[in-house]
């Protein structure tokens, strides 16, 4: 069943929710449905986040809920074929691929899937059919509604998204291939779930790609939570290619358990808003928590990092580091903060943002932050908004290079500090390829789509030589 | 080859060339000698084309052409090179990238195909012999973490992989030890042709024991008020500048 609002706010989400609860309710765990109940009324006393909030102070979600939305309660796109519609650049990466269409889980043969060393790979709404203990003992651990109002907002829609377990000792030699397509011929808003289990001296790989197929309006709010046990290794990478009429809201839970590794790279290539919201605690010692990101945004594209890092236990390390380069009037704001408790002794913490504004309509705003309790640690923050160096751009030139083939080495140059911390090569060499295509202006959210519309998006980052 | 008549350059409104003339010709080793504060790093920077510098008055010929028409990048096509006194450090950006993107840009504008990568590598190897460059330098990001004599060398082996038909090096031997001075004379010593010319700025004369000039100029406040052959690089060793400065006649 559809249900269409000329405009969002909290009371028309409460009012459908009441009027849906029944399709969204019979497919989850009772538990799933208690703690839905209690982010509901969560979302009901805090609302969608205002800008008086520290963390929202520069993003605005106010006119991206001015639209008339469709909602949809069930699955629609379940034995689509995709591949008629969309090949993903990353695609042909060996993986083991799953898509999600407009938040629903698509699949040819089965919702879900048990490889012979025990993971379980699949659909979010069918695990919690045929697995109800293993959802209802890690869903919504890690996701904080009580502090996040869209963590909420999510949780209290929940119904699918992609669920991952990885038995303890099992290393997944593939990659884990997540594709999150919105494709609608009218504005639809959209929450996927996911969960990922990683065992106990386990490893995998996540390559979650978001895409949009549409020029309409979309709003998606995705939330994700991972749970890394003792000695697990997560690389998690997020590669955003979206219209210009998107909102993405991604608000993502890490929690590590003793001596894991946990590693997130995200590259926003294009996103007509985006906000990626990152919290990751740290409640036992021992672990690796190191995160980066890349954004490279045109025309008015807003792009917002919060990150949140949680030293709760000693004998942490974490790290994060965030570059931009910003286009036209495009806005970017980082907002980082670690927190240091007092029992966290021995924690090292860096945290870093770079951006390079290209034109003076261009802002960023960062704030890094640290907030430290324990008296025996090492941390550091850094922020820097600058130009291209100019002295740098005369010696290029004065080799030969024109103006135009400076400044896109130089991009392409500071974007790699990100790129090459992704740590399988041939993925690696595929997102560089998908950054310097971007930075050459090459590279539109059009590309890899096999619809041909004939309305293609212009494949900005070009260089305007007059604005120089 | 460089024909420059009444030059005058500014930067922020203070003129720092007042008037300056100089003639280099075809296989010419030109050094350009003076105090601090001459305006010799101020001439180099105009003559490859630096927009921070204004031209007030006067002209620079090139091989024909009116040189302060071009733009800084065509400039270094049609083969001028301008070794830097202070080389830039560009994180991420491996010389052999710069370079190669260079050199196509170059032989683009030249109306020739492209080096493949393989023409690209060979080159690049010959040359290393050629100015006595470490083999690792050149896999690593352009200047970063270089030493002084590492940038240096750097800017001799783009010269020699550029193969540029006028080089001006500005100061490149200032800051260098005896071991690092040689290698870069020998540098140019090797790249020197009937068909190419070299102006090399100095505060020093000891550059000049490895570089032999043909002509020597004394630049002071934005005027060559000297000129002469090498021996006047020992003159001014073993004199200093005061002499030439009160030798000078009042308003040259």
């Amino acid at each position: 069943m559809e249900t269409t609002y000329s405009s969002l706010n909290k009371d028309r989400l409460i009012e459908l929710f009441h009027r849906e609860q029944k399709s969204m309710t019979e497919l989850a765990t009772p538990l799933v449905n208690r703690i839905r109940q209690h982010a509901l009324s969560r979302f009901e006393k805090n609302g969608f986040p205002s800008k008086q909030l520290e963390n929202w102070r520069f993003t605005d979600l106010t006119p991206l809920l001015n639209t008339e939305f469709f909602f949809d309660f069930s699955n629609k796109s379940r034995s689509m074929d995709v591949e008629k519609i969309f090949t993903c650049d990353v695609y042909d990466l060996d993986t083991f691929s799953i898509t999600l269409l407009n938040g629903w889980f698509v699949y040819k043969s089965a919702p879900l899937t048990k490889l012979d060393n025990g993971t379980i790979i699949g659909s979010l709404a069918k695990a919690m059919e045929v697995y109800p203990e293993l959802v209802d003992q890690y869903f919504g651990k890690a996701a904080k509604t009580d502090v996040y109002e869209l963590a909420a907002l999510n949780t209290a829609f929940v119904q699918d998204g992609l669920f991952i377990y990885v038995p303890d000792g099992v290393t997944l030699e593939k990659p884990v291939q997540l594709i999150n397509i919105v494709n609608a011929d009218h504005p639809v808003f959209l929450q996927p779930r996911h969960l990922i289990i990683v065992g106990k001296g386990s490893k995998i790989t996540l390559v979650h790609c978001d895409h949009s197929l549409t020029h309409n309006v979309s709003f998606t709010n995705i939330l994700t939570e991972i749970f890394a046990e003792d000695n697990a290794v997560v690389d998690h990478y997020k590669i955003q290619n979206k219209g210009r009429n998107s909102a993405l809201i991604t608000n993502t839970f890490i929690r590590q358990k003793k001596s894991s590794s946990v590693y997130s790279n995200m590259i926003t290539l294009n996103g007509g808003f985006t906000k990626n919201i990152l919290d990751v605690s740290l409640p036992e010692p021992n672990c690796r928590s190191e995160h980066f990101g890349l954004y490279l945004v045109d025309s008015n594209q807003h792009v917002d990092n919060q990150v949140y890092i949680d030293h709760i236990a000693p004998d942490n390390y974490s790290n994060q580091l965030f570059k931009g380069i910003l286009d036209d009037e495009a806005r970017a704001v980082f907002s980082g903060k670690v927190m240091v408790r007092r029992h966290a002794q021995h924690t090292v913490a860096h945290q870093n943002n770079k951006n390079i504004l290209l034109t003076d309509d261009a802002k960023a705003n960062t704030q890094p932050h640290l907030e430290i309790y324990a008296d025996d640690v090492k941390c550091s923050h850094g922020a820097t908004v600058g130009q291209l160096d100019p002295e740098a751009m005369f010696y290029l030139r004065s080799r030969g290079l024109c103006e135009r083939t400076a400044r896109q080495l130089m991009m392409i140059a500071f974007a790699g500090e990100v790129v090459q911390k992704i740590s399988i090569q041939a993925l690696q060499e595929r997102i560089q390829h998908l950054v310097e295509k971007r930075l050459k202006g090459e590279l539109s959210i059009c590309d890899q789509c096999m619809l041909h519309c004939n309305s293609k998006e212009p494949t900005a980052f070009n260089i305007d030589m007059s604005k120089i | 080859m460089l024909s420059i008549k009444n030059l005058s350059a500014s930067i922020n409104g203070k003129t720092i060339i007042k008037g300056l003339n100089l003639e280099v010709k075809e296989g010419e080793v030109h050094a350009i000698m003076g105090p601090n504060g001459s305006g010799k790093s101020t001439l180099a920077s105009v003559i490859a084309g630096r927009e921070t510098f204004d031209v007030d008055e006067g002209t620079v010929t090139y091989m024909g052409k009116d040189l302060l028409e071009l733009p800084a990048e065509t400039r270094a096509r049609e083969g001028i090179f301008l070794g830097f006194q202070y080389p830039v450090e560009i994180p991420g950006v491996s010389i052999a990238n710069f370079m190669r993107t260079a050199i196509n840009e170059k032989r683009k504008y030249l109306g020739l195909d492209p080096l493949t990568g393989a023409e690209f590598l060979r080159l690049m190897e010959e040359k290393k012999k050629m100015v006595d460059i470490q083999s690792k330098l050149t896999n690593r990001s352009v200047n970063e973490g270089f030493s002084g004599g590492e940038k240096k060398k750097n800017e001799i082996f783009q010269m020699a992989l550029l193969e540029p038909r006028l080089a001006i090096l500005d100061e490149t031997d200032s800051g260098l030890d005896i071991d690092a001075l040689k290698v870069v004379a020998n540098g140019v010593n090797k790249l020197r042709r009937p068909d190419n010319a070299t102006v090399v700025i100095t505060h020093y004369q000891r550059l000049l024991d490895y570089i032999t000039p043909d002509f020597v100029h004394v630049l002071y406040d934005g005027r060559i008020i000297k000129s002469g052959d090498k021996n006047l690089a020992l003159e001014l060793e073993e004199k200093g500048y005061e002499w030439v400065k009160k030798e000078a006649p009042a308003g040259v």
